[in-house]
C-alpha cells in the first residue's frame, strides 16, 4: 500500500470529452508546481465508472433534474427552461467560472446561490437546501455541459477580499487534531491516511457521486466533512466562510477541467 | 475543607491508583528538546495494552499514520508519518514519550496531533459531531495511562 502517487492513466468521457486531469499548477498557488485531479487518486474500478455516462451513477443526477429543468415552480409559473431555454447552449461554460462576483448582489455567488436567487426572486418558489439533493443535482447538470472546459474562476477586482480569506481558511489548523486542509491536500496528498489515499482536495470534479454514501455530494458537504474530521466545530454550509473557501479551493484548480459529475469512493 | 478531603480520598479509592496520580496536561515537564523524563502515571505502561491504543481507530488511531512491521495484522497502515520499526533505537524513553504527548515540541509545525493537550486549539469540535465544545470541557485525546501504554509498547521496538 505503502507510496501509492497519482496513476499514470488518462481521462476522456464518452470517447470524445478530454479531460485535462493534471496540470501546471496556477502562479497562485505557492505549495504545489502541479495541480491534479482527484480521479488520478481512485482505483481503476472507480476510474473506469467515470469514462461512460451509461457507467456513471451521477447522470441519474444529471437526468432528473434536466426534467427539473423544464417543470414550472412557484408562483410565477416558470421553469428554468422558460428564462434559460436549452441548458446546453446557455449554461455552457458557466460552471467553470465559479464561485463568481456579482455585480448586482455585490457579492461573491456559488452556483447554489444563484440558483437558489432564481428561484426566491425570479419564479416565487422555495431556495433549495443547499447541500441537499435537488440543488446538487442541478448543480450536476450544469456543470455536465461544461465537462472538458479548463475551470478558471477570477481572484483578482472584487473577488480578491474573499480570495484571501478563503486561503487564510485553507492554511489554518482547525480543531482538536490541528489539521489544515493543506496538511492533507498539499503537504501529503498521494500518501495513505489509513485507508484513504489522499488526493490534493480538488473540486474541479464537483458534484461528486461518492459510492461510499451512494449519492452525488457537494462542494461543501465535503468540505464540512473534511473539517469535522479534524475534530473542529465546521462552518455552516452556504456559509460567507465556507463560500470563500470555495472560491480559494476552485482556483487551485484554475487549468483543469470541469469534470463533474465525476466519481469517487 | 474537611468535604473536599473526604472527596479526594473517596476519588483515590474509586479510581485506579495509577490514575489518581497522573499528571495533568498542562502541568507535563518537556525539556528543551520536547522531551518528558518521568511516567505521567509514575508508573510504567503496558506494552500489551499499547499495542492496542495504537492501532484502535476510535483510540489513538496511530496506524492511520504510521506503519508497524510487528502489527502486521492491523489492516491499512497509512504513511503520512515515518514507520515506526525500530523507533526505541532512534529515541529513548523520554524522547518518545514527550513525542507521544505533543509531538509538536520535538518537531515545529509537525501535522502529528497533540495527544496529551487540552488547550490552544483553533474551533475546537466535539469529537467528530462537527458541534462547537466549551474550552473547559475537552478532555485530552489519550489519557495519562494510555500515552504510558503506547510508550511502552513503542520501546519494544528494536531492530538492534
Ligand atoms: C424568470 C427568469 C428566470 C428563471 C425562471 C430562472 N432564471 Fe436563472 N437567471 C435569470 C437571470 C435574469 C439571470 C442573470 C442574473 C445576473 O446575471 O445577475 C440568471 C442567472 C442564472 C445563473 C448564472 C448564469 C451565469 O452565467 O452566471 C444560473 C446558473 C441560473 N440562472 C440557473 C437557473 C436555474 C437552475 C433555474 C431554475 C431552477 C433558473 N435559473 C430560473 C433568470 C431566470
Ligand atoms: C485529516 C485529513 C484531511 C483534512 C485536514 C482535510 N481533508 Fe479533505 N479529504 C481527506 C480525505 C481522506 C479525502 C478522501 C480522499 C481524497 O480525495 O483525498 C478528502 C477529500 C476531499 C475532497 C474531495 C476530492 C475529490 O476529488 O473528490 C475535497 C474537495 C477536500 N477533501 C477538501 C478539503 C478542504 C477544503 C479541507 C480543509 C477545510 C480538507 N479537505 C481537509 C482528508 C482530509
Ligand atoms: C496525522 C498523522 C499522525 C498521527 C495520527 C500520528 N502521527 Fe506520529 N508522526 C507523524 C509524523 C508526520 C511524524 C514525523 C515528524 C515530522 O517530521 O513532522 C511522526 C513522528 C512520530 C514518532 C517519531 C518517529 C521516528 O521514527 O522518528 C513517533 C514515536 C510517533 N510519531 C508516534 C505516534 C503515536 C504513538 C501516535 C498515536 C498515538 C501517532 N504517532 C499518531 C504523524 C502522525
Amino acid at each position: 500500500l505503502a507510496n501509492a502517487d497519482a496513476d499514470e492513466d488518462t481521462l476522456t468521457i464518452n470517447g470524445e470529452i478530454e479531460i485535462v486531469t493534471r496540470t501546471a499548477a496556477p502562479d497562485h498557488v505557492d505549495g504545489l508546481s502541479e495541480v491534479i485531479s482527484g480521479w488520478h487518486f481512485r482505483a481503476d474500478e472507480t476510474q473506469a465508472l467515470e469514462m461512460d455516462d451509461f457507467d456513471n451513477p451521477g447522470m441519474l443526477g444529471v437526468e432528473a433534474a434536466m426534467e427539473v429543468w423544464e417543470t414550472a415552480e412557484g408562483s410565477e409559473g416558470k421553469a428554468c427552461a422558460d428564462c434559460h431555454e436549452s441548458v446546453e447552449e446557455t449554461m455552457k461554460g458557466v460552471r467553470a467560472v465559479y464561485p463568481k462576483y456579482n455585480e448586482a448582489a455585490g457579492e461573491v455567488q456559488t452556483l447554489e446561490m444563484v440558483i437558489n436567487d432564481c428561484r426566491t426572486e425570479r419564479m416565487g418558489a422555495e431556495a433549495w437546501n443547499y447541500t441537499g439533493a435537488d440543488i446538487t443535482n442541478m448543480v450536476a447538470l450544469i456543470s455536465s455541459v461544461s465537462r472538458g472546459m479548463p475551470v478558471n474562476v477570477a481572484i483578482d477586482g472584487p473577488a480578491a477580499e474573499m480570495w484571501e480569506q478563503g486561503k487564510e481558511l485553507y492554511y489554518t489548523r482547525t480543531g482538536q487534531l490541528e489539521l489544515s486542509c493543506a496538511n492533507c491536500h498539499e503537504d501529503n496528498y498521494g500518501n495513505m491516511i489509513r485507508a484513504d489515499h489522499l488526493s490534493q482536495g480538488q473540486i474541479n470534479g464537483f458534484p461528486t457521486y461518492r459510492l461510499k454514501n451512494a449519492k452525488l455530494n457537494s462542494v461543501h458537504a465535503r468540505f464540512k466533512g473534511c473539517v469535522r474530521d479534524t475534530r473542529a466545530e465546521t462552518y455552516a454550509p452556504g456559509s460567507p466562510e465556507f463560500v470563500a473557501l470555495e472560491l480559494y479551493v476552485a482556483s487551485r484548480g484554475n487549468g483543469l477541467s470541469v469534470e463533474g459529475p465525476s466519481v469517487r469512493n | 475543607m474537611k468535604r473536599a478531603f473526604h472527596a479526594a480520598l473517596a476519588a483515590c479509592i474509586l479510581a485506579p491508583s495509577a490514575q489518581a496520580e497522573s499528571v495533568a496536561p498542562g502541568d507535563v515537564s518537556y525539556d528543551e528538546a520536547g522531551a518528558v523524563a518521568a511516567s505521567l502515571t509514575g508508573q510504567p505502561g503496558n506494552a500489551e495494552e499499547g499495542a492496542k491504543v495504537f492501532s484502535t481507530k476510535s483510540v489513538g488511531n496511530c496506524v492511520s499514520c504510521h506503519e508497524v512491521t510487528a502489527l502486521a495484522d492491523v489492516p491499512f497502515q497509512g504513511n503520512v508519518g515515518p514507520s515506526l520499526d525500530g523507533v526505541a533505537d532512534r529515541w529513548t524513553e523520554h524522547e518518545i514519550r514527550g513525542i507521544v504527548a505533543d509531538a509538536k515540541k520535538t518537531y515545529d509545525g509537525t501535522v502529528m496531533p497533540s495527544f496529551y493537550k487540552v488547550s490552544g486549539f483553533i474551533r475546537p469540535g466535539k469529537a467528530y459531531t462537527g458541534k462547537a465544545i466549551p474550552a473547559e470541557e475537552i478532555t485530552p485525546l489519550l489519557s495519562a495511562q494510555q500515552i504510558e501504554d503506547v510508550v511502552a509498547f513503542l520501546v519494544t521496538l528494536k531492530d538492534e
